[in-house]
């Protein structure tokens, strides 16, 4: 499967897209706006608490085509941060108390100063994640960067949509479960997932389909006791995250006629202690460029920071960015639905 | 539209039954939100129950609402199918088991 920019498909523009999601017909027009139910809560502008998350994209580029994907990334996407927009954000961190540096992509080990970054990283005592789609480990280039990250005390926050092998495959393609299975077993052997090795595994769940995630507990007790059931499988914790209605999920929605009901099904749900815990308000996103966004959304619609906070790595100032106002949407609501949602999960 | 006996949009106009009766309609939303709470079954399992009730009452609305709140659940494809094959078990049973009035009867009739 191609991407939907190496498609030329319209919902690759980022324009289009928040076109869709405002105005794709009278139904959606007439949809609550994001901001007005800020307003109603005391949040307009929604403002940072303080960065403590400092999440880089590395690139879009990925071994995998998923269905759901709100970055489009895929081998064919070209897009990598280099050494030099790499240093920037050593640079950055170097002046920060900020604890936390999450590695997003694409996939974020297929770019080529990934282990120097995340050794640099290191070296500076900050608090490492990488978002892994699992299959990469499953490659032999890539197979003893497991023990890497281990012996750099690394977090590996993995997707694993369901915890069946046909609801995974549907949304990541042929065989990512068994993939998955095979590198699950591997952390496991060199101490992810297993208590007081001090190594944190942790996995994603998110629908597969025009629903919203379940209660996070609940879905982290079935996953606990299917994956160790059935594969002698354990992690430690267990992230549900909401589909934004956005690129190839947006794609899904217009193609299967979800979308009317399923904004309608965000916008309903839409919880004011959830907004309260956005992850935006924490977090600052870098895309792999250098540019600067509120949320990894954000990043992929093009929306960078604003109203007078830098936009580019290179021009990074703590005190604005924390006094920044976040720039929303409507696909905001996909993280202030039910129980909420973010990179770590459920926010409430 | 075309017209039908059942429209899907009427599923989130079901809280204005009350409009006509509000007490015993409030009572009844009232209970059902407190059926569904986790007890001594979880909420998962009761949605799964439901899923089999509402294929066996055989109403639409229901079906509609707890195909989605099962998935939201966690439940698995084959779990929910297992769970539509109790209902239909019963419901043919219910059928079948009548059965032995019928052999009663022909015994007694029967030379």
């Amino acid at each position: 499967m191609k991407s939907l920019i190496a498609q030329s498909h319209s919902l690759s523009d980022p324009a289009v897209q928040l076109d869709v999601i405002n105005n794709h017909n009278e139904k959606v027009k007439s949809l609550d706006k994001f901001e007005n139910k800020l307003e109603e809560i005391g949040l307009l502008p929604l403002k940072p608490t303080g960065i403590e998350i400092f999440q880089i994209n590395v690139g879009y580029m990925c071994n995998m085509t998923c269905k759901h994907c709100h970055v489009d990334a895929g081998p064919d996407r070209k897009e990598i941060m280099t050494k030099e927009t790499l240093q920037y954000c050593l640079d950055a961190l170097k002046g920060t108390d900020i604890e936390t540096v999450d590695l997003t992509g694409g996939a974020p080990e297929m770019n080529p100063h990934f282990r120097w970054f995340v050794d640099e990283v290191s070296k500076l005592g900050k608090h490492i994640i990488v978002r892994s789609n699992l299959t990469i480990l499953d490659t032999r280039k890539f197979e003893n960067l497991p023990q890497f990250m281990a012996d750099h005390g690394v977090e590996i926050t993995c997707s694993l949509p369901f915890y069946s092998k046909r609801r995974t495959d549907i949304q990541r393609g042929e065989g990512t479960y068994d993939k998955s299975m095979k590198v699950l077993k591997m952390l496991n052997k060199i101490g992810y997932g297993k208590e007081d090795s001090g190594l944190q595994l942790n996995l994603v769940y998110n629908p597969v389909g025009a629903f919203l995630p379940g209660d996070q507990e609940s879905l982290k007790k079935q996953y606990k006791e299917r994956l160790w059931k059935d594969q002698d499988i354990v992690f430690n914790d267990l992230f549900t995250i909401t589909n934004l209605p956005i690129s190839r999920y947006l794609n899904f929605l217009m193609q299967s006629g979800n979308l009317e009901e399923y904004m309608e099904k965000l916008i309903n749900a839409f919880n004011p202690s959830a907004a309260k815990g956005v992850m935006c308000r924490n977090t600052i996103s870098i895309g792999w460029d250098g540019s600067l966004y509120d949320c990894d959304f954000n990043q992929m619609l093009q929306m960078k920071t604003n109203h007078g906070a830098p936009d580019h790595i290179k021009d990074w100032n703590l005190e604005k960015l924390n006094n920044r106002e976040i720039v929303t949407d409507q696909h905001c609501f996909g993280c202030t639905a039910g129980a909420g949602s973010s990179c770590g999960g459920a926010v409430t | 539209m075309d017209k039908t006996y059942y429209n899907p949009e009427d599923l989130k106009k079901f809280e204005n039954v009350t409009d006509f009766q509000e007490k015993l309609g409030k009572k009844f939303f009232d209970y059902y939100g407190s059926v569904f709470e986790e007890g001594a079954l979880t909420a998962r399992e009761k949605s799964l129950i439901a899923l089999a009730v509402a294929h066996a009452v055989q109403c639409p609305y229901c079906i509609d609402a707890y195909t989605e709140d099962t998935l939201e659940k966690g439940c698995s494809e084959e779990q929910m199918m297992e769970a539509v094959h109790v209902a239909t078990a019963i419901r043919g049973g219910a059928s079948l088991v009548h059965s032995v009035q019928m052999i009663n009867k022909v015994d007694k009739l029967s030379m």
